[in-house]
């Protein structure tokens, strides 16, 4: 390793992470066979590795889409015995149990996302742009909720719900997931204020708009990308929520987690596995366009 | 300073109603109902309780969750040291593209995913047979211990190594170069000169995946069904079998006391690292 001489100074600088820039080459080389030899062992173990990583990483996710569409599996066969899309049929019919937890999933999660907001712009803006007392210990406040072993503090949140009514019910179950989010809204919402070009809310101000006026006509537009960030993180996080609902929205409140989880205890994992498939598409379909809500400038400042 | 702006106070009032009530208050609760005997007076009698039942399931926990940590750092140094020093343009392509997929997907699937994978006939055990490597008869399920652990780190691995690869991306590139340049190992380079640059990010992400997996109900339930189990789920069954809210808030204050432990760690780190600087 020592033979070989790495770089020409100066000719990369600081290289971008995996753009494909990488065109230094050993200036000293091995005798030529000897080095094919190890060029070539050396692709074998690397495409060796990416396949093992690719098995852990996909091995379960394609065990569960076999179940989806296995009718019959059982023991010695390794792969299902037949075929089908019967029990789709049965989860997408319009009176069946998985689409009213849909609708309810998706309900709450668009309830809950209205009430983050809703108190999470405003405390945004005030962390990123006014004098706050205490500011960093204000910050911290809204981590715990997520940085603490949430289910001793779920079962007291359904004790005290438990003696206004509200478990079992939407509303509680609403309050609960926004709770819980509140530190992905409180905090990108003050990273996206923070990331708005100061001079630009002056320029508004000197030609004689009105804080309010500036506010929504220059502020929140430049905003808006890092809150519908947020807004997108809190949706994800109360679809996926299943210890909260588990404890507060027994028994009248069935979302899609709560309808996996029992649909796998009870031993059907084709409902479960199909359950499992409908909650992967919103989680994936927002890892692949998260870098186009989240700008870089924003993301440096989370948490701050 | 300028005095704090009451506008301020008034904007941010609402959201920390919502924290007081959905997570102070109930965390006092959870606190006074612990240390509280029956006859409402002060006692640690629960936590005498919680002990002599849930002793073993205690040091399961901190078995597990310490054990999925560590190999959560290991794996996620790895995949975010090829990222930063693979000289394999095509390596670094593909692997980029791969160890994000499990990042958003949630602990409930992962753990039916896992449930189905790890299974004595699983695909995992079925793949391996296929490919010759193993005998039927030494098939065994992993769904014990070893299936908690696989589901955390499988979780947990993209989340750690994309702040890793972040932070490392944004190192000065010419200390890695010069490290080459005098003949150092990739290896050298990542241990002795981009790992200590980037430690307190991997200690950021290792903090909170801890604290995440000490708090997820659903894998442990999922993926391990008998003895001995998790904290959460004993919690779980305390209250949901015999409404014992005493012992499951003593055991809930422990897995606090855990929680607090290790951020005490990264806060004194953290305070040492201020110190020198």
């Amino acid at each position: 390793m020592s033979g070989e001489m790495k770089l020409t100074p100066g000719a990369s600088g600081p290289l971008p992470l995996g753009l494909p820039k990488h065109n230094r080459r050993p200036a000293v080389v091995r005798s030529a066979t000897a080095g094919k030899i190890w060029s070539a062992g050396a692709v074998l173990l690397k495409m060796l590795g990416l396949a093992v990583f690719a098995f852990l990483l996909f091995g379960p996710l394609a065990n569960l889409a076999l179940w989806s569409v296995a009718e019959r599996w059982y023991a010695p066969f390794k792969l299902p015995v037949s075929y089908g899309l019967r029990y789709w049929e049965v989860v997408f019919r319009p009176t069946g149990d998985a689409m009213s937890s849909l609708a309810t999933s998706v309900g709450i999660a668009c309830l809950t996302v209205v009430v983050a907001l809703a108190v999470s712009v405003p405390a945004g803006y005030a962390l990123a742009r006014l004098k706050l007392p205490w500011r960093t210990a204000l910050m911290i406040l809204f981590l715990l909720p997520q940085a603490f072993p949430s289910v001793a503090i779920y079962i007291n949140v359904a004790r005290v719900f438990y003696s206004i009514g509200l478990t079992g019910t939407i509303t509680g179950v609403v309050l609960v997931h926004a709770a819980h989010g509140l530190v992905y809204s409180v905090w990108i919402a003050a990273a996206a204020f923070a990331a708005v070009d100061k001079d630009l809310e002056l320029a508004a101000r000197n030609i004689g708009a009105s804080p309010l006026r500036t506010f929504f006509t220059i502020t929140l537009p430049l905003a808006a990308p890092g809150i519908m960030a947020s807004a997108i993180f809190v949706f994800l996080e109360s679809l996926d929520e299943f210890t909260g609902t588990f404890f507060v929205g027994v028994p009248q409140v069935t979302t899609l987690p709560l309808l996996l989880y029992n649909a796998s205890m009870g031993g059907n994992y084709q409902i479960a596995s199909i359950t499992a498939l409908i909650l992967l598409v919103p989680s994936v379909l927002f890892m692949i366009v998260i870098e186009r809500f989240l700008k870089a400038d924003v993301l440096s400042k989370v948490g701050q | 300073m300028a005095r704090p702006s009451f506008l301020g106070l008034l904007l941010i009032a609402p959201a920390l109603v919502m924290i007081g009530v959905l997570f102070l208050y109930p965390l006092g609760f959870s606190l006074s109902s612990a240390f509280t005997g029956a006859d409402g007076r002060f006692s640690l009698g629960s936590f005498h309780k919680a002990y002599e039942l849930y002793s073993t399931d205690i040091l399961f926990t901190l078995f597990i969750v310490i054990v999925s940590t560590l190999l959560t750092g290991v794996l996620s140094i790895a995949i975010a040291g090829i990222l930063t020093l693979s000289e394999t343009p095509w390596l670094i392509a593909v692997l980029r593209n791969l160890y994000r997929w499990p990042l958003f997907i949630p602990f409930i699937v992962a753990a039916q995913c896992m449930r189905t994978f790890l299974a004595k006939n699983g695909l995992m055990n079925n793949s391996l047979v296929a490919l010759g490597l193993m005998e039927p008869i030494q098939a065994t399920s992993f769904l014990d211990w070893r299936g908690i652990i696989i589901t955390f780190v499988w979780k947990q691995v993209p989340f750690v190594t994309l702040m890793l690869a972040g932070a490392m991306a944004s190192i000065d590139r010419a200390t890695i170069e010069a490290g080459r340049n005098l003949g150092a190992s990739r290896l050298r380079v990542l241990i002795e000169l981009v790992l200590p640059q980037v430690a307190q990010t991997l200690l950021v992400g290792l903090v909170l995946s801890f604290v995440t997996m000490l708090s997820v109900l659903s894998v442990p339930m999922m993926v391990a069904g008998s003895q001995p189990t998790m904290l959460t789920v004993d919690m779980a069954f305390r209250i949901n079998s015999y409404g014992d809210y005493a012992t499951a808030n003593a055991l809930g204050v422990i897995s606090y006391v855990i929680a607090g432990a290790v951020a005490w760690i990264y806060l004194r780190h953290n305070v040492k690292r201020e110190a020198q600087i």
